[in-house]
């Protein structure tokens, strides 16, 4: 399977253990990327709330080379890894398809470097997209040596990957599951998590530390109370704020936290049994080392569901059990 | 120049129509210009639906020999019959009166008066050019077999059925489920007056159960229906129940024998158990239990027969080998009252259904406040021992939501508010209720809203984000916590709660299409059975001889389930005191010597009313069934199918009278000519 790929500047920098970790899985999966080459800044989130024509000319000149790029036949499918990239790149290739005069003016601008871009030429995808639904759970548990077992882990989605709702996304905008389900294909026990998809602050930490630290607090305060070895993430923005500010909200709230978090690809590799220095573990501020020994050899006993008492009352049937 | 002799008559219909277009300029234009068409007599009339309107038509008929009548006014699914009705006082054929809509079509769908007058010309010339070729017929007659069957036994069906019962005329009621009742056999109590639901449903299950004129098919389903209004053939499958009908005595000892404990999803709506044989309730109607085989450890595993070995009547009741039956019922009429099935709110994942344990839906919680449910009427958390000291009430659970229903499903503000009493009276705790718009319409229902008001139940207008039990703040811990914009103070809130209950939406039976495609009737596009006019004929449907009642046409509460299986059965009883029934005579048939049986037309067919003969290899068409939708018409490659008031020849005349005209000397052009070869 063959895709385009478009790194963003986090995964050149801070989240070089999540590139690292994806082009490692990649072969394992049957998967190729090939790197859009001369690729710009999307733009962030910044960009986008000031103006939005040069926002969008810098996210089509992307999108354009992208689209050359693929023009051999190769594959429509460019490949995102960062939630804020995936978001611009779909935002823009949907609104220059919604509206012919963006297009036009957009196209007016990347006609300076002989570039064009139309709508629906590219097929933006994100990197978890591509794992479960094209490389499929079932494959990747085929593959599994060395299972996560005994590793308790809070999936965190973050507010971008699955939002808005209304551009057609892969998993449910209000409540995703695709990243708790491979989690349990690795072998890993999965917290129902229930701030997976909130907010983690964003570029807050910049504009007012006091905001971001508190909505950070609240994610490491959940995990915590749900017993997580560790928050497995798809965003190289969720996981920056959430281990490099581990400290700070430790020392603002006077608490303790010391839940590394991680790549969801990182998991994979481990799981595949790829070596943890090949997966850019390491790099993390909130060290994974003492979470990654909890992983055990022997499946843990499955837990009954046992009736407390004749008196309580059956839980709903879930799908999945059924 | 033809030999007929037309009448045009325009309609003002008020200033509906002569606000848009000039319609005395249109009378006068068809009297001059279409002389050479045949007309005589043109005319334009304030009102032509009004007596005085027909009898104009009625005195020129008489008086100038009409022979044949265009009358331009609404749609003819409004008036045609009233002006065929007019032509046949004055002693004409009623089907060579056409009728031209110059309302639905034109006045009500264009703002230019030059343009509406010019359409409404070139509509009244395909109505003259039409007509012209009209041929006088014979209205259809067919007799009516008196028996009803109705599908669905919930309070809608059941009521229908007394109603023809207690008049005297058979009636067989079918029920999918092992007793009849319907949902609200599932309720404690019933909104605004709070009266048990059993009490007042119960007399009329056994009433519809013992009665001499309902023969009473539960645990089976319709598989197959054939023929057409009064002579509707059934195919009905009465599926085995494991127990003999004949001999059995209700006595209910197989059931508490039965080891095989499982968890009721349907009618304990999964948060109760029962027996591998059981009956819904202890006032089941029939009394015979049913052996759910999937959950029967003999059906499963060859052993056990506990049921069989227990049974004390002679010979035993339990027969293990007994097999489906499929019968066949002859019936004239057919009421649908096949009810609704619950959202199923794990669909909105952020609300906790299945996730977090005290997260209930509404029919859950209607059982839990049930006497004979699980808790025995006794309101408590999913542990089944604490009473809970707040509750949070969500309106709106899958209805007006753009996501899932976009639609109110009218009962959830009563039903909430109900829950609300229910809890306060039970349990003190505080209660809170989110919901969008409060919408307690009908009959003592407002004040029922302002009983709970005072009653001390917190309101809170705004939908719910999410229901999570992430504490975050002071008194959240080991709660749920309700986060909602209060729209009112313009404010987010967090309210932590013990218990939460979701009013789940109404929706369609989730095989409410495949059964609309049995019965030859239509879904809308949210799924509900399609009535025949949304405010003047909501019990019938566009099928002849299938009506419609309860949920299954549109979410609403007992009453008005009540009200429209009552409706419907006057309709029925309607056609059987007729004895035979009229059909409209405008139908297709196959001139059987020039079909080559291609069969095209027969899966081309809505109402299955063409056959096909294997011997001759020639389709035929049964006129009783077909409608005359002209489908089968256009679709025959050898033009060996036509249409009585539908020709093509009939067609083409209408055709060419319509493209015959433009406005002359202005760019607007009404329609342009077809390019002839």
């Amino acid at each position: 399977m063959k895709y385009g790929y478009y790194p963003g500047c986090s995964l050149e920098k801070n989240a070089s253990a999540y590139h690292d970790s994806a082009m490692a899985v990649a072969g394992p999966l049957g998967l190729e990327f090939n790197e859009v080459k001369d690729w710009n800044c999307c733009g962030a989130t910044e960009y986008i709330s000031i103006d939005l024509i040069p926002a969008y000319a810098l996210v089509g000149r992307n999108l354009a080379l992208a689209a050359q790029q693929n023009s051999n036949g190769d594959s429509n499918q460019l490949a995102a890894p960062c939630s804020a990239c995936f978001l611009n790149l779909k935002k823009a290739d949907q609104y220059m398809g919604d509206s012919p005069d963006l297009a036009n003016t957009v196209n007016t601008a990347l006609a300076a470097g002989g570039l064009n871009y139309q709508a629906g030429d590219v097929v933006v995808r994100h990197l978890l997209d591509i794992f479960v639904n094209d490389v499929g759970l079932d494959a990747i548990k085929e593959k599994v040596t060395k299972p996560l077992y005994n590793l308790r882990i809070a999936p965190y989605y973050g507010c971008l990957i699955v939002r808005p709702g209304s551009m057609g996304s892969f998993d449910d905008p209000e409540y995703p599951t695709s990243m708790d389900h491979m989690m349990s294909a690795l072998g890993a026990e999965v917290v129902d998590f229930p701030l997976k998809a909130h907010c983690c602050g964003g570029h807050m930490t910049q504009i007012s530390e006091d905001v971001a630290l508190d909505l950070i607090q609240r994610l490491l305060k959940n995990a915590a109370d749900y017993e997580a070895d560790a928050i497995v993430t798809l965003c190289p923005m969720c996981q920056l704020n959430l281990d490099a500010y581990q400290d700070n909200v430790n020392k603002k709230y006077g608490t303790n936290y010391n839940i590394p978090i991680l790549y969801f690809t990182q998991m994979i590799g481990l799981a595949l049994g790829l070596k943890p220095e090949d997966l850019g573990f390491g790099k993390e501020f909130i060290d994974a080392t003492p979470a990654l020994s909890k992983i055990g050899a022997e499946v843990p006993p499955k837990a009954k569901k046992k009736r407390q008492s004749k008196e309580e009352l059956p839980m709903p049937v879930m799908p999945q059990e059924s | 120049m033809t030999d007929e002799k037309i009448g045009v008559y325009i309609c003002h219909c008020g200033t509906n129509i002569s606000d848009t277009v000039d319609v005395e300029n249109v009378a006068t234009w068809a009297g001059e210009d279409l002389e050479e068409k045949g007309v005589v007599v043109s005319r334009d009339y304030k009102f032509m639906c009004s007596s005085l309107g027909q009898e104009l038509i009625e005195a020129d008929i008489k008086e100038q020999g009409l022979t044949r009548v265009v009358v331009a006014a609404c749609s003819p699914h409004l008036h045609e019959a009233t002006f065929r009705t007019a032509c046949d006082r004055a002693g004409l054929n009623p089907y060579l009166c056409e009728m031209v809509s110059v309302r639905e079509q034109v006045s009500w769908v264009h703002t230019d008066k030059e343009i509406a007058t010019a359409k409404s010309k070139a509509l009244i010339l395909g109505g003259v050019e039409r007509v012209a070729l009209h041929e006088p017929l014979e209205p259809l007659k067919v007799p009516i077999n008196p028996t009803t069957m109705i599908v669905g036994a919930g309070i809608s069906g059941i009521q229908s059925a007394l109603e023809i019962a207690d008049s005297g005329f058979p009636v067989v009621l079918v029920e999918r489920d092992s007793s009849i009742g319907g949902h609200m056999a599932q309720f404690d109590k019933t909104f605004p007056t709070l009266d048990c639901s059993a009490c007042i449903l119960t007399p009329k299950m056994v009433q519809a159960g013992n009665h001499p004129n309902i023969t009473l098919l539960s645990w089976s389903e319709v598989e197959r229906v054939d023929g057409y209004v009064g002579n509707f053939t059934v195919t009905i499958r009465k599926k085995a129940r494991y127990v003999n009908e004949d001999v059995c005595t209700g006595c209910g000892i197989c059931i508490e024998k039965c080891p095989a404990k499982v968890i009721d999803t349907e009618f304990e709506a999964g948060l109760g158990y029962r027996k591998a044989i059981y009956r819904n309730f202890p006032q089941a109607v029939p009394k015979y239990p049913v052996i759910d085989v999937d959950n029967c450890i003999y059906f499963q595993r060859e052993k056990c027969k506990a049921c069989q070995i227990f049974c004390p009547t002679q010979p035993n009741s339990i027969e293990f080998d007994q097999e489906d039956e499929v019968i066949q019922v002859e019936v004239g009429n057919i009421v649908l009252a096949t009810g609704f099935d619950l959202f199923d709110a794990r669909r909105i994942p952020q609300y906790g259904y299945g996730r977090l344990a005290n997260v209930f839906t509404s029919l859950e919680f209607e059982r839990m406040c049930n006497a004979s449910g699980p808790t025995t009427g006794k309101v408590f958390m999913r542990d089944g021992v604490t009473t809970p000291k707040s509750v949070g009430i969500l309106h709106c659970v899958g209805s007006r939501d753009k996501h899932y229903n976009n639609y109110c499903s009218v009962i959830c503000c009563m039903q909430s508010l109900k829950f609300a009493h229910v809890v306060k009276e039970r349990t003190g705790a505080e209660v809170y209720n989110f919901y969008i718009d409060m919408r307690t319409a009908f009959k003592d229902y407002d004040e029922f809203y302002q009983r709970v008001l005072e009653e001390g139940v917190h309101f809170i207008r705004g939908r719910v984000a999410e229901v999570t039990d992430a504490a975050r703040l002071p008194g959240e811990e080991g709660k749920l916590i309700i986060q909602a914009e209060d729209t009112f103070i313009g404010k987010q809130r967090r309210i932590p709660v013990d218990m939460v209950i979701l009013s789940a939406a109404i929706e369609p039976r989730h095989d409410s299409n495949e059964v609309a495609h049995q019965f030859g009737i239509s879904c809308s596009t949210n799924g509900f059975f399609t009535e025949k006019h949304p405010k003047l004929d909501p019990v019938a449907t566009m099928t002849e001889g299938i009506y419609i009642a309860g949920c299954a046409q549109g979410p609403k509460d007992i009453p008005a389930s009540i009200t429209q299986g009552a409706a419907a059965s006057a309709r029925v009883l309607g056609k059987i005191q007729a004895g035979e029934l009229a059909l409209e005579p405008v139908r297709a048939s196959v001139n059987q010597d020039i079909c080559s049986g291609c069969r095209i037309c027969n899966n081309q067919c809505p109402f299955n009313a063409i056959l096909f003969h294997e011997d001759r290899m020639v389709s035929e068409i049964n006129p009783a069934l077909c409608q005359g939708c002209g489908t089968c018409v256009a679709a025959c490659p050898s033009n060996a199918i036509s249409g009585t008031q539908f020709s093509n020849e009939q067609l083409e005349a209408q055709l060419t009278g319509l493209l015959a005209l433009n406005i002359d000397g202005s760019s607007v052009r009404v329609l342009e000519p077809v390019a002839a070869d």
